[in-house]
Parts: C-alpha cells; structure tokens; sequence
C-alpha cells in the first residue's frame, strides 16, 4: 500500500500523529518551565484536532465528547492551573536536566526506533490505514517516562505523566477510533484528581523541604 | 544539444547571481520596518557593491597566493552551484551536472578555502573565524545531509530537478516528513548562511562574529567577490527550500508563459521567506557560540525525526 | 601470462632487498634498490590492471611450499584491482624514497636494513594478494607483518619506537592468530586449503557466524578499525616517512582485501546482521577517527588516525554492500562494493601523498608537532600545493577523488529504501548523517592542518630554514596529487573499467554507471542522482575565468597595495597572536567533550611564564579501558600463575607426577 492511497483526512490524521511526536521532543528538550507548560497546551490541542477530525470523518459522535474532554482538560485547565501554581510558588527558572541533553534526545529518538520494532507484530492485526500512529503513540509514553526520569523538577513530572496519558489517549483515538464513552470519562476524570492531588501535594512537598526538587525525596529514606 | 535550454540555463544562472543582493537588501528593509526604523533602500547592496568594486585593493604584505586566489574560487564556485538549482523551471540541462549532495560538496570546498585564507595572515581573527566556521559547519552538515536523505526517501531521488519534478506531477500530499525536513533545513540554512541567531552580518565586534572574522583582512574588489557569494549563497539557500516545499508554479515546460509564471511565483515565494526571516531575525537575538550546538543538534533530531516518520507513517 | 609478470614484480621486489645489502654506499645502495622496488612496482601495476580488466581469473601452482600443499596462486579482478594499489603507490613512493634516505639516514648499516625490510614488505604484499591458499596466505601475511615490524623498529636506540614496534607486532600477530582461525573453520569443513577447496566448504550457519567474526577481528586488527586501531597512532608517528605511506595507504588495504577475499571471496553468503555490524562499527571507527584526529598535534599521528577514519568510510561501504546482498539486491551489493573498492584507491592515494608530504615537511623542518610549524607554503610551493590536493581529497571536496568514494557511499546509502526492515533503513540513514559529520570534521581536521603548517607565519626558529625538497620527492607528489585530480574527474571511465570485481563476486556489475554519457557518473539511473565531474570543472574554471576577466581591466585603475596585516591598532602581531592547533580545535573539543580523555591544565603565572601555562594532552580511551585493563588483567594472572612457580624442584616433580597419572587415567 502506498501513501497516495490515503485519503486527505488520514493524511492529515498521520501528519498531526508526527506533530504530536514533536511536541514530545520539544517537551524534552525545553528547559525553562512555563514555555514547557505551554508546548503541552499545544501537545493537548493536537490531540483535540486529532480526536475532531476522526469524530467528524468516520462519524464516532461520541468523540465529540471525549474531543471537548480534551480541549477542556488539557488544553485549558490543566496547564492554566499549573501555570498558576508555577507562578505563585515562583519557580518560573530554568529546569534542571539529568545527563546529556543531547545525549538524552538521541536515547528518545532511538525509543521511537524502538516503539516502531516493537508495535510491528501489532500492526498487522489493524487493518485500519492509520494504524502506523500505534508506534507513534507508544513512543510519546515512553518518551513522557524519559521526561519524568530525566527532570528533577515535580512540576515537570506532572507534565511528563500527562504527555503519557496522551500517548494512550492518541492510541485509541486514532488506531482504533475511540474507546467506549465509559472509559473515555473514566481517563479524563482520573487526569482531573491527578492533576489536583499533584497541585496539593507540591504545596505539601515545597511547605516540607522547601524546594520542588524530587531529588530532596530521598531524604525520606529511612535506612542511611 | 539543447541550446535554447543551455542559453535558458545560462539565463538563470546570470539571474540569481543578480538577483543575490536584492534578497539582502530585502530582507535588511523588511527587518528596519519590523524594528521601526527607515532603513537602506532594498537595492542599496548593489550599490555596497559598486562601490566596494571601485576601490583599491589592500593586500597584507605576508598574505600567500592562495590568499588573492580565494575570492574568485569562491565566488566560482557559488555561481557553480547556483546554476544547478531548479529557480524557475525545471529541466534545464545544467541541473544534472550536480545532485543536492554534490551541491553540499560546493559549498564545503567554498567553505574551505575561505578557512584558509582566514588563516593565512597569522591573524588571530582568522583563526577565530575558521575555527568556529568548521565548528558550526560540522554541525549543520548531518542534520542538512539527513534532511535530503528524508526527502530522497520520497523522491528516491538527489537530483534537484528530479525532486522537484516528483511533487509537481504527483497529486497533492501531505507528507509529515516533509514538515521536518524543512524545519530542519531552515535552521541548517540560517546557520550555513551566518544569520542570526548563530552569526550575525551585521555585527564587527570581534567577540562574536564568524564569517566576518575569516574575511576581516579582505578589501576592495575582494571583498566584493565575497559578499556577493555569500548573498548568493543566502539566495540559493533560499530558492531551494522554497522550491523542494513549494514548488508550484515552477515552468514544468521551458515556454515564455510557464517561464514568466514561474519567474513571477519564485520572487512571491522568496519575498515571502525574507519577511519570516526579518521577522524571526528581529524577535530572537545571536546565541552564544557555545549554544549554538543545542540548536544544532535541535535541527539534527528534528530531521531525524522526519525520516523516523517517514519510516513509521509513511511506508505501509 | 599476467600472473607470471606479477611474479617477476614480486623476484624484482626481492631482489631489491638483497641487492641493498652488500652495497655500502648509502646514497647508491638506497638508488638502486629503490630503482628495483619501483619497477617491481609498475611491472605489478601493470599486471594487475591487465588482471582486472580482462576479467577472467589465473590460476596457477608454484612448485614450492609444502609437499602435500604447492603454493596455490591466482590473479582474478579483485586481486588485480589490489596489485594496481599495492604496485602503483610502491612505484611513486620509490621516487621519493631514496632522496629521503640520503637526507635523513646517516648510518649505512641503518640505511640497509631499511632498504632489506622494505624489499621483503613489498614482496610480503604482492604475495597476500596472490595467494589462493591458506598456508601460502599466512606466509606472506606473516612476511608482510614481521618486515613491517623490522621498519617501525628502525630507529631502535630511541625508547618509544621500540615500545611503539613491540605494540605493533603484538597485534599483528593476534590478529594473524584470527585470520589463521578463520581459515581454520572453513578449512575444517570443506576438503583442504586452497581457497577453491574452502569455497566449496558448506558450513552450518553458527559456524559461518564464527568464521566470519573470526576474519571481521582479524582483518580488523591489520586495518585500524575501532577499537583495534591503537597499533596505529603509535607506529605510524615513528616509521620513516616514505614506510608510513605504504603502511598506512597501501597495507591496510591488504587488510581490506583479505577481509573482502575472506567475506564475498570464501564465505560467499550473507546475512543482514554482518552488515549492520560493518556498517556500525565502519560508523564508529570514522567517526572516532577524525575526532581523535582533530585532536592531535603530531602531524604524523594526526594522518594515522585519519586512516582510522578513512577505513571507517571504506567499512560502510562494505557493509552497505552486505546489507543489500544478504536483501537479494546484487546491484546494490555491487554499488557498495565499488563505492568500498574506491575510496581503497582514493585513500591509498591521498594518504600516501599526505604521509610523503609530511616526510618532506618533517624532514625540512626537522619538526614533528603541527603547533611549530606555519608558513610553510613559501619556503615549499610545490609541496604545499600537492599537500593542499591531498588535503582537499580527504576532506572529500569536489572535485577531486575522496569526493566520488563519498558520493557513491551516500548513493548507496540512499538506496536503503528497497530494504523490507524499516530499523535497517532507519540505522542506514543514521550512518549515512554520521559519514556526514565524518566529512564535515575530516574538512575541519585538514583545514587545521594546512592551515597551521604551510599559512600563517613561522611558529618556531627551525621552521625558517626549510626550503623545497628534491627533484624525486617533489615528483612523487605531483604524481600522487596528479592520480587524485585523475580520479575525481573521471570517475566513471575508472568505475567502468572496474566492473569486472562486482561481476566476479557478486555475478552482476554496473550497467548504469555511463547511461547518461562519459560525462556523467551515474551509478543508479540517470533519474536518480548524477554527477558530472568533468562539467564541475569546466563550470568553475569558466566561472573563475569570467570574474576574473571582468575584473582584471579594473586593475589597472585600482593596483593592489600592500600594507601590514591589520593589528585593531594595538601595534605589530606577533606570531604568538595566531591561532595554534590546539586553539583551533578547542570549540569541537568542548562539543565533543566526552569523546576523549583530556587532561588539561593551567598552571598559575609563575616569573618564567608570564600569565601562567596551560596544556592540554589528548588520550584514548581505547588504550585507557580496555587495552590498560586488558594488560593489568593479564599481569594479576601471570602472577597468581607464579605461585605455581615456586623454585622447589619436588614441587616439580610433583607436578609431572600429577599430570603422568591424570593422563594415564585419561588415555585408559
């Protein structure tokens, strides 16, 4: 099968799977913190696009709600109250990075590599067209785990486990054209109290050792 | 043999060279309005030019052979290159002289002797200058060569005619490689073309400059040869990322009407890309050098991941 | 026939190492034994070229050897190809051999020897190439490997050549050791020692696996890929000049070839596998390579590293090459074969130039390290101009020749598309952006080199003294720069006529390569990507002509004035303003921060220096973790092995008593 078969709207559904993919990078490679809060605004409204189109093209209706889930949650609530909070604990400084910054952006380009081998059997069982965002989608997981490992900042963490949840949001979306409405409001509700016990908990964490470095967690240990 | 074609190929080549300090100058006007200045005319380059070809000529007293030979082997060379790209019409018999990766190879041999010449006087600008330009361009050269390389993957093709040919006869497609690729080949151009943010044109403060430090010593006509191959090399840079992209318009038969067609769209087409320019130019300001390798490697693993795309989305 | 005149070229190659002896005249013995070495050099060229071009494969069967086993020999394509390199260098290198002896040996004994050993090396090398049996293979192997070892050594009396020579036969003979194995494996299947007899071998694929990894770390070794390349910066640096550019651009080739003749030649399937692994490790050793290049300011140690590199870029084209074949693309096998086999010629060229050039440097300067150096171009036009092509062809620029190789390994590359895996096409890709890189450094390696030593201004007193090198020196480089300029422009005149190596192996040659006209190389379709090397020149010579025709009537009015160099008017620059090597290198050294282990140190100002000292050594980590650790393993096991050793003559006895009854126990 050859591109040109495809049809305008699973070119575009292909097009905004790959810039979804770079907002993964982008995330990965952004150091300073609002400027990442937004590119995962951005990440989140790609997402939307992306759950639009398939609603509108194959006529899921129930999309449509999973769709303004979406626009609601992440592209607004979510990162418009972790720029507030960022704001108002006044840590708008540069992230911290683990290793080699380049070093860890060619680790999540081989995570893609990899994510392509490891959905290969996968993909012969979808006989949809779209089904290549599989990989894609496996990959913005993984790479949100890379950002969590890669950040000592709590904040970023918070984000790098959203980008993830987009990643499987992507995956039933686009592969398999939404899951059942159940699980859908399931998803977004638990994002909902994440986010919200995230927010409690950094007040908790920055009252306690007063940073929001997670690195300070190990003070925690019992055992010396 | 083709002569209409060869005297059309000629036609174009003569065109680009001319053309080269107008872009320049363009994009130096668009920049002054953005910054809420008057600004030089567009057409003052030529006149830069005129003036600097009027001049007498200062060679340092220890400069070697190589040092006079220099702007003419560069400037040769960049002409050399400009005539193989596909302005506006493609199919002209000089586009198989050369592929895109031969194109590259011009400009490295460009590149080198330029380095030399920095460092012949024993100057430590110079030195400077050739040792960050190497640096920089060993930077740009992979994520440049993977970008094509993501692009050929479409085309199977590295002959630039051929490549733009392929877009213009196959129906309409978004291919998600090709937004990488050319994001990533905009950044490789403003680096190989020393503009903000890794070089600045504008700039003699020692400190900070590349290309300016390897040409400091150069003077009069010299200096003109210079200026115009690197605005030519700007222009180059500029009609290829405008036609592999967008290529419509593009006179597919070598006809007056196709051709004024084709003339008309690719000045639309370059005016375009120098107003994002100035504007990308006025907003952000010249990175460190040692910063620059992030963006660098930012290109590099943008056009990595067009050609991961490429292998994941677009091949089933 | 042929084969016969490559035989005479070998007996003329001896000969000269025995004439060399009884001769006690330095300046006749080394005359006349390299007058010898250079026609036994062009007789095998031209043997060799008669081989490739023909196409079809001698055979015969010397009468000496082992009784059970006469010396098998045979001249086929490939080995043709080998001879032309092998012969052709020996023959320009005898030109510059014997001025370089006159002017640097003073003792007659040492001249001697020199001269012998290089007879013996040449003639070792010729017979690698001919051999088409194990036993005669490891014979000449072994000749070419102890005579070279005899050259590294020359000058003895000095501590580091020795330790250099000793850490050079080490790992020729591990790697021979290999080789030996690998023969071993498919010998062990198939019905005896003649190539012919182990090409019929059928072995079962695990011991293909181990045949094949056995020859990829033998032949590894000789060529100077990552990580066995350490033998080759510390030999290189200490043999004379004109024995540096056999080494490295001609003998590591006979490295490349065997490892060919072993994979396509004896083995003769692939699997994908091999392929990634050349094409990886090609990667790493090119790209390791230039960077450890970049790092160094001996000049001599500077080129061998780049042999690392540039064996690198040959490797990539092998393994693309085994990629496709193991795919079932003979055409493509055969394109990365013959981008391989290329950038072998191209390489042996421009490093042999390279390596004469800095003889003539090294020899006129008397200085080794490139930060002494500088303005060397006036005193030595025509060496610098020859070491400039040189400088551009490795830095693979067009339109000279390291270009084509390039070009063609980037082709090749390209064509990764027709594979089934799409992570085989994504690891291409990758190697294609790092043979990318390898060139961009390679070109900022050599702009540092010709810029340092021949522009600029004199870095030292000694500098000063040097003035153009004899008539023979000089002429070897022109010839070797010639070959360089030849090949890059008339590339496929040249791929053409090695069509028959690909047909030979693979069963399929190039049939595109001129679809377009002489002109135009054209390696895959005329579609898909061509390049007209002859045209490159022409536009630029035209181009060149043009401005400067329109400019030149301007000069009249406006004469070039001469003035100082610009100083930003804080008074006259000394040569300690320039740019040094180190100083060059130091942004990709803060880049590639990792790559190296780098001391480096800044001692406060003290009276004597004035604004304090800083030095900086670059080492490798190749010796630093795994060759060290390999030989601290090695010392704790030699000495938990002499507890054994205690001296008591019971304790002996007790031992052969030991060992008696375990072997009677054994054997009943």
């Amino acid at each position: 099968m050859n591109f040109t078969v495809l049809t305008m709207a699973e070119q575009i559904i292909l097009t905004l799977a790959a810039l979804m993919l770079f907002t993964s990078f982008l995330l990965l490679a952004q150091t300073r913190l609002l400027t990442l809060i937004h590119i995962f605004a951005l990440q989140g409204a790609l997402l939307f696009a992306t759950t639009l189109v398939i609603a509108f093209t194959y006529g899921r209706h129930h999309l449509l709600i999973s769709a303004a889930l979406t626009l609601g949650l992440k592209v607004f609530f979510i990162p418009i109250q972790l720029q507030k909070l960022v704001t108002r604990l006044d840590i708008k400084r540069e992230v911290e990075v683990v290793g080699n910054p380049s070093l860890i952006m060619f680790g999540a380009a081989a995570l893609v590599l990899f994510s392509y081998y490891a959905v290969l059997p996968i993909r012969e069982l979808s006989m949809l067209a779209t089904r290549n965002t599989i990989a894609v989608s496996l990959a913005i997981v993984l790479l949100g785990m890379l950002l969590i490992i890669s950040r000592r900042k709590a904040v970023v963490q918070v984000v790098g486990f959203m980008c993830m949840e987009n990643g499987l949001m992507f995956a039933a979306v686009a592969a398999t054209q939404g899951m059942p409405m159940v699980v859908e409001m399931g998803v977004a509700l638990d994002v909902l109290v994440a986010a919200i016990l995230f927010g409690i908990f950094f007040f908790q964490i920055r009252t306690e050792f007063g940073t929001l470095d997670v690195d300070k967690l190990n003070l925690l240990k019992e055992v010396d | 043999m083709n002569v209409s074609g060869w005297i059309l190929a000629l036609g174009q080549t003569a065109l680009l060279i001319l053309l080269a300090p107008l872009l320049s100058g363009w994009i130096k006007w668009v920049k002054c309005k953005f910054q809420n200045r008057r600004g030089p005319i567009p057409w003052q380059p030529y006149r830069d030019l005129a003036k600097l070809f009027r001049k007498e000529v200062v060679v340092a007293q220890q400069a070697s052979p190589l040092f006079r030979a220099t702007p003419y082997l560069v400037f040769s060379v960049t002409v050399l290159a400009s005539s193989i790209v596909p302005a506006f019409a493609v199919g002209l018999p000089t586009a198989v002289i050369a592929d895109v990766i031969v194109m590259v190879g011009f400009f490295a041999l460009a590149r080198f002797f330029l380095c030399l010449a920095g460092m012949d006087l024993g100057t430590a600008f110079g030195g400077m200058g050739a040792s960050r330009e190497v640096t920089i361009s060993s930077l740009t050269e992979p994520a440049m060569l993977l970008a094509i390389f993501t692009l050929a993957m479409t085309f199977t093709s590295t002959n630039l005619d051929a490549m733009v040919l392929y877009t213009l006869t196959q129906p309409f497609q978004i291919y998600p490689s090709f937004i990488f690729a050319g994001m990533s080949l905009l950044l490789v151009g403003v680096a190989e073309c020393g503009r903000i943010p890794i070089d600045n044109p504008a700039t003699h403060l020692e400190l900070t400059m590349i290309h300016e430090a390897m040409i400091l010593e150069y003077s009069g006509r010299h200096l003109a040869l210079l200026e115009w191959a690197s605005m030519l090399k700007m222009l180059i840079f500029g009609v290829l990322i405008c036609n592999l992209f967008l290529p419509w318009g593009t006179a597919l038969h070598l006809e007056p009407t196709a051709i004024a067609i084709g003339l008309l769209t690719l000045g639309i087409k370059l005016m375009g890309l120098g107003f994002v320019l100035a504007a990308s130019e006025s907003v952000l300001a010249k990175m460190r050098l040692f910063r620059t390798p992030e963006l660098l490697s930012l290109a590099f693993i943008i056009a990595l991941l067009g050609m991961l795309g490429h292998v994941i989305l677009e091949v089933h | 026939m042929y084969l016969q005149l490559a035989h005479f070229g070998v007996l003329l190659a001896l000969l000269a190492a025995a004439v060399s002896l009884p001769i006690r005249s330095i300046s006749a013995g080394a005359r006349m034994a390299f007058t010898l070495l250079g026609l036994s050099g062009l007789v095998t060229a031209v043997s060799g070229c008669m081989g490739m071009l023909t196409g079809c494969s001698l055979n015969l069967i010397l009468p000496i050897g082992l009784p059970w086993l006469n010396s098998h020999q045979h001249l086929d394509p490939l080995a043709g190809f080998f001879l032309i390199i092998v012969g052709g260098v020996t023959a320009i290198v005898s030109l510059f051999g014997p001025s370089y002896i006159i002017g640097s040996v003073s003792d007659s004994a040492a001249a001697r020897t020199l001269a012998f050993f290089t007879g013996l090396f040449v003639a070792g090398m010729y017979l690698v190439i001919l051999a088409a049996d194990a036993f005669s293979f490891m014979v000449a192997w072994e000749l070419m490997s102890v005579a070279s070892y005899f050259l590294v050594a020359h000058e003895h009396h000095k501590k580091e050549n020795v330790a250099a020579a000793f850490i050079y036969l080490l790992m020729a003979q591990a790697g021979g050791l290999f080789i030996l194995l690998g023969y071993g494996v498919l010998a062990g299947f198939g019905t005896g020692f003649t190539f012919a007899d182990m090409q019929a071998a059928t072995l079962p694929e695990h011991w293909q696996h181990i045949a094949f990894a056995l020859a990829f770390i033998g032949f590894g070794m000789k060529a100077g890929i990552v990580p066995l390349h350490v033998w080759l910066p510390q030999a290189h640096p200490v043999a004379p000049s004109h024995i540096s550019a056999l080494m490295s651009g001609v003998m590591l080739k006979v490295a490349v070839y065997g490892f060919i003749r072993f994979c396509y030649g004896l083995l003769g399937t692939f699997y994908w596998q091999w392929g990634v692994i050349i094409l990886l490790v090609g990667c790493a050793s090119a790209l390791l390579g230039i960077l450890y290049a970049l790092m160094q300011q001996d000049l001599k140690r500077l080129l061998a590293y780049s042999s690392v590199e540039n064996i690198g870029i040959i490797y990539m084209g092998l393994g693309l090459s085994v990629l496709f074949a193991s795919n079932g693309n003979p055409v493509l096998a055969a394109l990365g074969l013959v981008a391989a086999l290329y950038h072998c010629v191209n390489h042996a060229l421009f490093k042999s130039l390279l390596f004469l050039g800095a003889g003539a440097l090294i020899n006129q300067s008397g200085q080794h390290d490139l930060n002494r150096m500088g303005g060397l171009m006036r005193l030595m036009p025509i060496t610098a101009i020859c070491f400039l092509v040189g400088c551009i062809s490795i830095s693979a620029l067009p339109p000279f020749n390291g270009f084509v190789s390039e070009w063609l390994t980037f082709q090749t590359a390209l064509q990764g598309t027709v594979l089934d895996s799409g992570v085989t096409k994504s690891i291409i890709a990758v190697a294609a952006a790092s043979l990318a890189l390898t060139g961009a450094l390679a070109a900022a390696c050599f702009v540092k080199v010709f810029g340092i030593a021949f522009l600029g201004q004199a870095r030292h007193q000694d500098t000063l003294q040097a003035h153009e090198v004899s008539f023979g020196m000089r002429a070897s480089q022109i010839l070797l720069a010639s070959g360089c300029l030849l090949l890059g422009i008339f590339p496929s005149a040249a791929i053409n006529s090695m069509q028959t190596i690909p047909t030979d192996l693979l069963g399929i040659g190039l049939s595109q390569v001129e679809a377009g006209g002489w002109l135009w190389l054209t390696p895959i379709s005329a579609r898909a990507s061509s390049y007209g090397a002859p045209l490159v020149l022409f536009g630029i010579s035209i181009a060149w002509a043009g401005a400067y025709l329109l400019l030149h009537p301007r000069r009249r009015k406006t004469p070039v004035r001469y003035s100082p160099r610009w100083d930003c008017g804080f008074g006259s620059l000394s040569t300690r303003n320039q740019y040094t090597a180190t100083s060059f290198s130091q942004p990709i050294r803060r880049i590639f921060r990792p790559v190296w282990p780098i001391d480096e140190r800044i001692d406060p100002p003290t009276p004597a220096a004035e604004g304090g000292r800083y030095s900086v050594h670059v080492g490798d980590w190749a010796w630093e973790k795994l060759y060290l650790p390999l030989g601290r393993m090695v010392q704790r096991s030699a000495k938990m092995v002499t507890k054994i050793q205690g001296g008591n003559i019971r304790t002996y006895l007790a031992y052969s008593f030991f060992t008696l009854i375990i072997m009677l126990w054994i054997v009943i």
